[in-house]
């Protein structure tokens, strides 16, 4: 008798519990993170020859034709 | 550090393509991909104008954030770059992309789209620099040899401008100061931080700045 009664509370407890489950149902909408990349890595454009890695001379480098472009400078100079 | 941006100004492009041309030529782009072109708006038209458009290198750009690979990086100059061994050739970025850069070779019989191709800055990508496999996959790498890309040191009338963006934009507000005129475009004095009622920056041919309306006057 008492293993039959056991066995009432059992499934009652697994009801209660799925239905409980119900509830804890997840939002389906994806909150979007940014990736990372996953390619290969690269190197900075400084980094190898004829630089070999003076960041310093490479921004001059191409700050000076930037600045170039602008012919007003150009020919003030 | 330089944040690599293009600046078009469409009062000096005259359409000559040499930008398309020179980009074309630099790296040896296939047949069907235009990494730059020029765009002409009213065409035929008197007072039509013309700009070169290509990947804009976005600050946060589109194609990055739809890429289901993820095969998109930003160097340290904000140039975005992609791993074409990566791409997938899907076509999200393209459909993202509010400039239209992203560009797919067409292969084969039936319009099998290939990797993605689109400017790079001339920045090349992720191989090692200057060798024959970045150049095959990118194109050939001028940062790398402290040059600015070749659309932009081509341009006739440099109308195209490339290189740090601080840098390009005094060089375009110059401009418009000694021209006389633009300055009083709708957006100026946020982009170009014109502090107004000085008249320190402001265009010689502007409008000055109408006094502010002033405010808690008499009542009736």
């Amino acid at each position: 008798m008492s293993g039959i009664r056991t066995g009432w509370i059992a499934i009652g407890a697994a009801t209660i519990a799925l239905a409980v489950a119900g509830c804890g149902e997840r939002p389906q909408v994806i909150n979007y993170k940014q990736g990372k990349y996953q390619g290969k890595p690269d190197t900075s454009a400084y980094s190898n020859a004829p630089f070999n890695g003076n960041r310093q001379q490479w921004d001059n480098a191409i700050d000076t034709r930037t600045r170039d472009q602008n012919e007003y400078a150009r020919l003030r100079d | 550090m330089a944040r690599m941006k293009f600046l078009c100004d469409a009062e000096r492009c005259i359409e000559c393509n040499g930008c398309v041309t020179a980009c074309k030529q630099e790296h040896e782009i296939p047949w069907g991909v235009n990494r730059r072109r020029v765009v002409t708006i009213n065409d035929g038209v008197p007072g039509e104008r013309s700009i070169s458009v290509a990947c804009m290198h976005c600050s946060d750009a589109p194609c990055m954030a739809v890429c289901p690979v993820d095969c998109f990086y930003k160097t340290e100059e904000g140039v975005v770059l992609h791993d074409k061994d990566l791409c997938i050739g899907c076509g999200y970025c393209f459909y993202a992309c509010p400039f239209g850069a992203p560009q797919f070779p067409q292969t084969g019989a039936f319009g099998v789209r290939g990797k993605m191709d689109k400017c790079t800055f001339c920045a090349g990508g992720p191989e090692p620099d200057r060798s024959d496999a970045e150049f095959q996959k990118y194109g050939r790498n001028r940062l790398a040899e402290g040059k600015l890309p070749a659309c932009a040191e081509m341009c006739s009338t440099k109308a195209l401008l490339g290189g740090d963006g601080d840098t390009i934009a005094n060089i375009y507000r110059d401009r418009v100061m000694h021209r006389g005129k633009g300055g009083e475009v709708w957006g100026w004095a946020t982009a170009y931080k014109m502090p107004t009622g000085t008249g320190g920056a402001q265009p010689p041919g502007a409008a000055p700045t109408a006094p502010a309306p002033a405010t808690g006057g008499t009542k009736s």
